[in-house]
């Protein structure tokens, strides 16, 4: 029952989402406004941890095989693929990489920049 | 319990990659990327439509819902590292978008193509609802786009453990922001696995490099 429960909480929070979703005109998708609330949910003390644990960290541990019928569905467009696959490889592995790498790389200058600068304090 | 064939399918082709990458530890063996190929493979050959695959696997991809809004969890239990390392983070992930973006621009020129197969590649690195969105309203092609989305996340999970270590990142927190900033939802799976702080870090960026591709999408489409 506890967890049918924190199921039935995270769905509120899906509901709400999609709410938000159909009344403001940004394309901003209802899990990530269902994720913003439940954030300030939790943050605000709205909804405690404990209420919610188990089964969300049940669900974000499933995430990859939810993404299979989707990845499975690419048999539709092996058409369009193949015209342009040499295009679809370079952003994949390329521009991914590059992205990859600047996030990273400017973000850990910046984390060491301001551990430098604490320690100088 | 027919008429859910495919989630049967799916859950038990994807247990076994999982099982054979844990025993060999190959990246190829991705369970993700093995079980649509192996099931692609399936449908193709048996001439079983799609969308009968799509219709007997549909709770899984209902739970995608309920899943990223769950994202907050991790998020939250690491919410002292994201405050106090706000700026870092989201320094990192605008670097990272605008880099994306540019170097999308570049190769849309390189290949010379339509206006809308162009703008169909440029929210590649985030979560496909806003990706397809964006593109649909820049005339875009949203099935381009939704096939660019889900091979970059594929890309960027397989990718992650190996990029970390060229980029020498050897903190959570920027492995996270790295992870999550090119390749969405999908990466932020072996985020998760990763560690905790990489997990929190790469549920926020999807949310935040989702919002940043958002907004400037419509004036870098302009380029193209």
């Amino acid at each position: 029952m506890k967890y049918l429960f924190q199921f039935a909480r995270i769905l509120i929070f899906c509901i709400a989402g999609e709410a938000l979703h159909y009344l403001l005109p940004l394309p901003v998708p209802s899990g990530i406004y269902g994720l913003v609330l439940l954030f300030a949910a939790l943050v605000t003390g709205l909804v405690k941890l404990e209420q919610i644990k188990e089964t969300a960290h049940f669900l974000t541990g499933i995430f990859l095989i939810l993404f299979v019928p989707g990845t499975v569905g690419i048999i539709e467009h092996l058409e369009t693929v193949k015209q342009i696959w040499p295009a679809v490889l370079i952003a994949v592995v390329l521009i991914t990489a590059a992205v990859f790498g600047a996030t990273g790389l400017v973000s850990q200058t910046v984390l060491k920049h301001k551990a430098g600068r604490k320690q100088n304090d | 319990m027919i008429e859910s064939w495919g989630m049967v399918l799916t859950l038990a082709c994807f247990a076994l990659f999982s099982f054979l990458q844990k025993k060999t530890g190959k990246i190829w063996l991705n369970p993700l990327l093995m079980t649509a190929m192996f099931i692609g493979f399936i449908l193709m050959k048996t001439g079983i439509p799609y969308s009968q695959y799509k219709e007997s696997s549909s709770i899984l991809t209902w739970l995608l819902f309920p899943a990223t809004v769950s994202l907050a969890v991790p998020m939250y239990e690491q919410l002292d590292l994201l405050k106090k390392n706000f700026s870092a983070i989201i320094t990192g992930i605008t670097a990272g978008t605008l880099t994306g973006l540019a170097c999308t621009v570049v190769l849309v020129k390189l290949f010379n193509f339509d206006f809308s197969v162009g703008v169909s590649f440029l929210p590649k690195s985030v979560t496909t609802a806003i990706g397809t969105e964006i593109s649909a309203e820049l005339g875009g092609i949203p099935s381009v786009t939704t096939v660019l989305i889900i091979l970059t996340g594929i890309g960027g999970n397989m990718m992650a453990g190996l990029l970390c270590r060229l980029f020498r990142l050897r903190d959570g927190i920027s492995r996270g922001v790295a992870i999550g900033t090119c390749s969405h939802a999908i990466g932020t799976a072996k985020a998760l696995e990763m560690g905790q702080a990489e997990g929190a870090m790469s549920s926020l960026s999807i949310a935040v490099a989702g919002i940043i591709t958002a907004i400037l999408a419509p004036l870098v489409s302009k380029l193209l």
